[in-house]
């Protein structure tokens, strides 16, 4: 109990150590907290899109636990924040008369989807890695079908029609209105600054954890099998259990936002959950370096930026030129049809030249190039 | 239609899928005893022999149904064009994005894979729109019981069917014997089994891994192209839903095995065409996705696979 205390307080203790480190890190978190402020007197109207970022920065960070920490390559990641999302649909749904109340849901797109997470992890992790990866992309793809499907299912057995017509998630038309949150008689609605500091809480409680898993007990026994499973069997990890955890908690991750998605969305379909946006999570994990927390945001932040802002302004800008050239194909360019293929390069690009990442951390940099390090003076 | 006719149906219907399904997992399979790569993109590759061969037929300016020696003359050479297109092009692909990964850890080359997968329905998005596309009905459709046998059936079988089963099935023991009889094969073979010692022996493992994704590119192009002249229709997307069940299907008949994979590919027929006639066809994707999951993880050796520990 006293060591938990310990490694809970130890960032805290630690303090005026090493203010070096500090101050960015609360410049960082102050900018942040006034940027709404920014935001409204400088008219910029980016805060509900910055909102939507972190959303998926915050799915980032959960994948970063599964595929960085425990080198599990899970491509189906966004059939749990389906699953976080749908369950905050279905409880919340006007149609279903629950309504439930959005803090009491949030916790429960939580479990669901972590329980998911054990229930897809637990026969499928004993695989090898390869092998994992295909059944986490079948499930991706079962998820977003079985909800599609689950809008007006009709069961008989012999004469007895067991379920007529049930709907339970409204099938292609998805669930609209989902609940939103209250806090007293404030209801979160269309003004994205309160949906703004609840996304930056939920990505504190994801990076903090994310932080303490990295040098804890859990964080490195998912390091030792993700170097080498064998040898990390042989002294003591016991390889499915510890799989499994990593599983659920980047599940769990996932059920948060995806109950925040789906209640400031106030729309949610099946469509939205395809493999696409598991590819894309997976590219904003590493583009900025697998395993490393700093990395994944800013590799994140890169990935959106260029997505939102920098596909379209370009697209106008090649349109600019192409006009004042008189060049026709260039004239109605439109980068934003070749986003995929930016994407895919991406990955490519990244895992063949430089597969620790852009922002790698020291020690991933380290074993990466351990074996150059070493002949470098034995040439020279 | 009678139970007789139905059930005579459905293995029509599952046979016709099996065999495209089987000249797909023929190049997973390959890949993967080779290098023990998933090669994600491949099953783009066989969206692109649809493209491809498409663009060829427009080229030649064929619309509509041909007959007689022209349409041996254009069904052969848009064939063979297009597998060789293919094959360069999975070979490029090795190239650029397997070949600098070949000692990183397995994971690597597979998200490189799924990266390249995107590119590839990118690029033909742009290439040929994002909508359904017709392709030509180039080859004649003649009802083979009713209109040939002078039968009274409900059962349709086609030339079309006819023309499936008489490509695919000759490329399948062409790639058989290849494999067994020739020098290549029997380097194959060796590379597959012990990569080390098959070099120290001599074998250019390069070569051979080279000569393996063109052969698969080339018979995944073949596939499109019949499932263009089979079903008149496809799409960008139309490789993602093919090569994931064309990669079932390789591991059903255990990875690595080249009968094997023929064998999966019409069990995974033969399980989709049940499917779509008893449950609905809209719950076919999860039947065979569950199928790929079950199988994974109770026979991850396949039907016909051996098991073989990790290689450390």
């Amino acid at each position: 109990m006293v060591k938990l205390w310990r490694s809970l307080t130890g960032p805290w203790r630690g303090l005026p150590s090493r203010p070096r480190q500090v101050v960015p890190w609360a410049i960082v978190v102050g900018l942040l907290l006034v940027f709404p402020l920014v935001d409204k007197a400088l008219r910029l109207q980016v805060l509900n899109d910055f909102t939507d970022v972190l959303v998926l920065v915050v799915l980032a960070l959960g994948l970063n636990i599964v595929v960085g920490y425990a080198g599990l390559l899970d491509l189906g990641y966004a059939a749990f924040f389906a699953i976080g999302a749908y369950t905050t649909g279905i409880l919340t749904w006007p149609a279903h008369h629950l309504e439930w109340n959005f803090w009491v849901v949030i916790w429960g797109a939580v479990i669901v989807a972590a329980f998911m997470g054990i229930v897809i992890g637990t026969p499928t992790l004993r695989l090898r890695g390869d092998y994992l990866a295909i059944v986490t992309l079948a499930f991706g793809e079962i998820v977003p079908t079985t909800i599609r499907n689950l809008g007006g299912v009709n069961l008989a057995i012999g004469p007895w029609q067991i379920l007529d017509n049930a709907n339970l998630t409204n099938g292609v038309q998805g669930l609209n209105p989902v609940g939103r949150p209250w806090i007293g008689n404030f209801e979160f609605s269309f003004d994205p600054t309160p949906w703004y500091f609840l996304i930056l809480m939920i990505a504190a409680l994801v990076i903090f954890a994310n932080v303490r898993l990295q040098d804890s007990r859990l964080g490195r026994a998912w390091m030792a099998l993700r170097e080498d499973e064998t040898a990390a069997d042989c002294v003591g990890v016991n390889p499915v259990r510890t799989k499994l955890l990593a599983f659920a908690l980047g599940a769990s991750f996932s059920g948060f936002s995806g109950a925040f998605y789906a209640a400031k969305l106030q729309a949610i379909f099946p469509e939205l959950f395809r493999f696409n946006l598991s590819v894309m999570i997976l590219c904003m994990v590493i583009l900025g370096g697998m395993g490393n927390i700093r990395g994944v945001v800013i590799g994140g932040l890169l990935i959106q930026l260029f997505d939102r802002v920098i596909l379209t302004q370009t697209t106008l800008l090649a349109r600019g030129v192409g006009q004042a050239l008189n060049l026709a194909p260039l004239a109605t360019i439109d980068l934003g049809l070749w986003r995929w293929f930016f994407f895919g390069l991406t990955i490519v690009v990244i895992m063949v030249i430089r597969p620790e990442g852009l922002f790698p951390s020291r020690a991933s940099r380290r074993q990466l190039h351990a074996a150059e390090d070493v002949e470098k003076p034995a040439s020279g | 239609m009678t139970q007789t006719e139905l059930l005579i149906q459905l293995l029509i219907n599952g046979v016709t899928i099996g065999s495209y399904l089987a000249l797909i997992a023929l190049g997973y399979t390959m890949v993967y005893g080779i290098i023990e790569l998933i090669n994600f993109a491949h099953g783009d590759i066989y969206m692109l022999g649809f493209m491809i061969s498409l663009t060829l037929l427009g080229v030649l300016g064929v619309r509509g149904t041909l007959g007689g020696w022209e349409l041996w003359a254009v069904l052969i050479g848009v064939m063979l064009a297009t597998m060789l297109c293919t094959g360069l092009l999975n070979m490029t692909i090795d190239r650029l994005a397997y070949k600098p990964l070949r000692r990183a850890p397995r994971l690597a080359p597979l998200i490189t894979a799924v990266g390249m997968s995107f590119m590839l329905e990118n690029l033909a998005m742009i290439w040929k729109g994002s909508s359904q596309i017709f392709y030509p009905n180039v080859f004649p459709m003649i009802d083979i019981p009713n209109q040939v046998l002078g039968m009274k059936t409900n059962v349709l079988f086609t030339t079309k069917d006819v023309l499936l089963i008489g490509v695919t099935v000759p490329l399948m023991v062409g790639l058989s014997l290849f494999i067994r009889n020739t020098k290549m094969g029997k380097a194959m073979r060796a590379t597959a089994q012990d990569r080390e010692a098959a070099a120290l022996m001599g074998i250019d493992a390069e070569n051979v891994i080279r000569t393996t994704f063109f052969v698969g590119g080339a018979l995944a192009g073949t596939a499109g192209m019949i499932v263009g002249l089979y079903l008149n229709t496809g799409r960008y997307l139309m490789g993602f839903d093919a090569g994931l069940l064309a990669f079932t299907s390789a591991v059903l008949g255990g990875i690595g095995n080249v009968t094997g994979a023929m064998l999966g590919g019409f069990f995974i027929g033969f399980l989709q065409a049940f499917s779509d006639q008893y449950l609905s066809s809209e719950w076919t994707r999860i039947i065979v996705f569950t199928t790929l999951i079950l199988v994974l993880v109770f026979r991850p050796s396949g039907l016909l696979g051996q098991r073989t520990p990790d290689k450390l």
